[in-house]
């Protein structure tokens, strides 16, 4: 068919015209002739793209009509839904397969509830949604592109799917194939789109229509938010959001959030009877309180039994208790109760080997997928109780309560004064240890956390970021006694998360004036760095500070064991896990991204200085940036 | 168990250790400087630190080993990976041995007026 000599502009003339424009203004003047030659249609090697390559990238696509007028779109009732479900925020990274959904949220819904975050990349969007949500203790939502957005975000998605974290995704999709344009549509397009992270979603739909949408996008929160948590999907048709909506007698559902399941009474008072009458009781908490409420809960369960509590992964309990910690040396339980840990195996092998027991509370077994093994060996604990842990603990506390008698009272709060002891005992040890390398060059972490401490304790502050790869620093020398204030880490150990769930979670804490603090390991930044753009365009106020150890390094000790085990040399462990030769300049990234960025800091006493000028700068606002080289962990 | 307490029964348990261990042949005297070298070489800055004041590997500040015992622990350890002749010769060994030793100790907590704090 002959191309129309029509001289409408439509999207591929628009922008052919465009790159026509965009070659002149770089062009010589020796090689305007050729220019010329390709304007009148020759086979020039000009930088103008032949139609055949704008047939490629655009797949055919011409706009609609310019007298087409759809005043209703689908994509409109949608937006109606959304707003039901009151989500404050989505991130997004822009693509055709949402493009009408994209047009209805930001002019039809006003850009509120939610509003648009312009993410760099999908798997930015998610892992911002998963920090967000673990501040602020509802969904965010990540809008997606086909197969292709998707694709992005799926390590993200298994994070989240891994801790638990409910998040809120739509993608778009062409699903009628008979109206598919040559192309990128097709490429976009999925018969099936949410099977390629259908392991690690807890539930997905593709609604055929409005209704159907309606009913899903308020079931797909509804799932989202049941313990055990996790992410969502629901596939939104390009033609469902873009057609015009025809459908009469349209309901929006009404959201009724289901009551997270407390354990079964008898097992409960079962498990108290064996924590009231242990002579070392040990309590596990790993995802344990949801909410600010889980960790007064824990607090009252561990000052009830004056058993210790050894806190892993999220602020499940005051760092400063005298109850927090494993019980200090030779303290072996006979009794550990673990509440929502993943795997409770080696608990139980420990357990097992002293003839001692283990309770488990954990909303785990009530949703379990084959595929992907993120639920660990299976265990064979003492008691094993099907429930969410923070929903249980109000039951367990009270039957604890009845079961203690006089006696039992006397050996607790001895026990409890043990307890205190060595809890400070770790204390002091921990100060002492932090003086090792206080004066290094790179600098030590533990004097990176240490001089931050007092330049952030009187503000309200909120870490934001993993501790494993600092060594617990923070939990060593800070005081965490609030729930916002640690958010634990990815979940499945995904790298790349860090950064844009530290933005995430400064988001939700932006509206609370809270200082966030992200210390940022570098191999997790380069994965997509464009975050940082992302905190800069939103005003989200961030204290990011940069460990810098400049590599992979628990990948440099992998080869290194693989190297001595094969007996061969470490000296080549770099290869392929250090990043040097260039040095990354974090400071340059960051003011190229439009925030404050300074470094590379190598001399503990430049540190205090940058580090407060940073935090003045968040304090107004916007996100800051402080590269600092140090030691490897 | 202390690490230095493994090293001291090790040094009295491992006399006869293997020929590797300790060389026959005369070697140079360790030296510091070549020591630092082969310390950053042999990558053993990932889990100890730069300066040897530890991480994610023990602390080997202030080295409290003889150079004997250094070298059997690192041809047969409790926990790192180990080290062989082939690998690293008992020469190199006693010059990152010598550098370790070289490295100045960290300050006291009570010296350092942040950590002082802390403390209390």
């Amino acid at each position: 068919m002959p191309k129309s000599k029509s001289s409408s502009v439509g999207r591929r003339g628009f922008l052919k015209g465009a790159a026509a424009s965009a070659a002149s203004l770089v062009v010589k003047p020796e090689s305007v002739k050729a220019q010329q030659v390709a304007q009148r249609g020759s086979n020039s090697s000009a930088a103008i793209p032949s139609d055949a390559a704008l047939e490629r990238d655009l797949g055919g696509r011409e706009g609609p009509p310019p007298s087409q007028v759809i005043e209703h779109p689908g994509s409109d009732f949608m937006v109606d839904v959304l707003k039901t479900l009151k989500i404050d925020y989505l991130g997004s990274n822009p693509g055709s397969t949402f493009e009408s959904l994209h047009e209805s949220l930001i002019n039809y819904g006003n850009n509120t509830m939610p509003e648009f975050l312009t993410c760099c990349h999908e798997e930015s969007a998610v892992a911002m949604a998963h920090g967000y949500y673990k501040i602020e203790g509802k969904p965010m939502m990540a809008l997606l592109h086909g197969t292709v957005g998707l694709q992005h975000a799926a390590m993200a998605i298994y994070n989240a799917y891994a801790d638990r974290v409910p998040i809120y995704m739509i993608a778009g999709n062409h699903m009628d194939a008979s109206i598919r344009r040559p192309g990128v549509e097709w490429y976009h397009s999925a018969q099936d789109l949410a099977l390629l992270v259908r392991d690690y979603v807890k539930w997905d739909d593709q609604p055929a229509s409005l209704q159907h949408f309606a009913d899903s996008a308020v079931r797909a929160y509804k799932v989202a938010m049941t313990p055990p948590m996790g992410p969502v999907l629901l596939i939104a048709h390009h033609e469902i959001q873009s057609r015009p909506n025809t459908e009469t007698n349209l309901r929006i559902p009404k959201l009724t959030p289901t009551a997270p399941p407390q354990g079964d009474a008898a097992a409960v008072e079962e498990a108290a009877e064996w924590l009231v009458n242990a002579e070392r009781p040990l309590i596990v908490a790993q995802r344990t309180a949801r909410t600010p409420n889980g960790v007064k809960l824990l607090v009252e369960l561990a000052e009830t039994l004056q058993a210790p509590v050894e806190n892993q992964e999220r602020m499940n309990f005051p760092s400063h208790h005298p109850l927090a910690g494993t019980g200090g040396p030779g303290y072996q339980p006979d009794v550990t109760l673990c509440l929502e840990v993943n795997d409770v195996s080696g608990t139980a092998r420990a357990a097992r080997a002293r003839a001692a027991r283990v309770i488990s509370v954990s909303s785990l077994d009530l949703f379990i997928k084959s595929n992907v093994q993120d639920f660990g060996r299976y265990a064979d604990v003492d008691l094993d109780i099907g429930a969410d842990a923070e929903a249980t603990l109000p039951a367990l506390i009270e039957a604890a309560k009845k079961l203690i008698t006089p006696d039992r009272k006397r050996a607790m709060e001895a026990r409890g004064a043990k307890l205190a002891e060595a809890h400070r005992q770790v204390r002091v040890q921990r100060v002492e240890q932090a003086s090792y390398g206080w004066d290094s060059s790179p600098i030590s972490l533990a004097r990176l956390c240490g001089e931050l401490w007092p330049l952030i304790r009187n503000e309200d502050w909120s870490l934001v970021s993993w501790q494993g790869f600092i060594n617990s620093w923070p939990d060593r020398l800070w005081k965490f006694d609030k729930h916002y204030q640690y958010i634990g880490g990815q979940g499945a150990g995904g790298m790349g998360y860090g950064a844009p769930a530290a933005v995430g979670a400064a988001l939700a804490n932006r509206k609370y004036g809270r200082l966030s603090i992200n210390i940022q390991t570098d191999g997790d930044l380069n994965y997509a760095p464009g975050v940082l753009w992302t905190a800069a365009h939103h005003r989200i106020p961030l204290l990011t500070i940069m460990h810098n150890n400049r590599g992979y390094h628990m990948e440099v000790m992998f080869v290194e064991q693989q190297a001595s085990l094969h007996n061969r040399g470490a000296e080549r462990a770099h290869i392929g896990t250090k990043l040097w030769d260039p040095n990354i300049d974090y400071a340059k990234m960051a003011q190229a991204y439009g925030m404050h960025g300074e470094g590379p800091i190598s001399d503990p006493n430049d540190l205090v200085p940058a580090l407060k000028r940073g935090i003045e700068i968040v304090k107004r606002g916007e996100p800051a940036m402080i590269d600092v080289v140090t030691q490897p962990r | 168990m202390s690490r230095y307490l493994v090293s001291v029964l090790l040094f009295f348990v491992l006399p006869a250790a293997p020929q590797d261990s300790v060389s026959k042949q005369a070697s140079p005297a360790p030296d510091a400087v070549r020591g630092k070298e082969l310390y950053v070489k042999y990558t053993c800055y990932a889990c100890h630190g730069f300066d040897g004041h530890g991480g994610a590997g023990a602390r080997l500040v202030p080295m409290k080993m003889l150079l004997p015992v250094f070298t059997a622990y690192i041809r047969s350890p409790r926990q790192m990976p180990a080290y062989r002749a082939k690998v690293i010769s008992d020469a190199q060994l006693g010059d990152i041995w010598a550098y370790i030793k070289s490295i100045p100790e960290s300050p006291a907590p009570q010296k350092i007026p942040l950590l002082k704090e802390l403390s209390q």
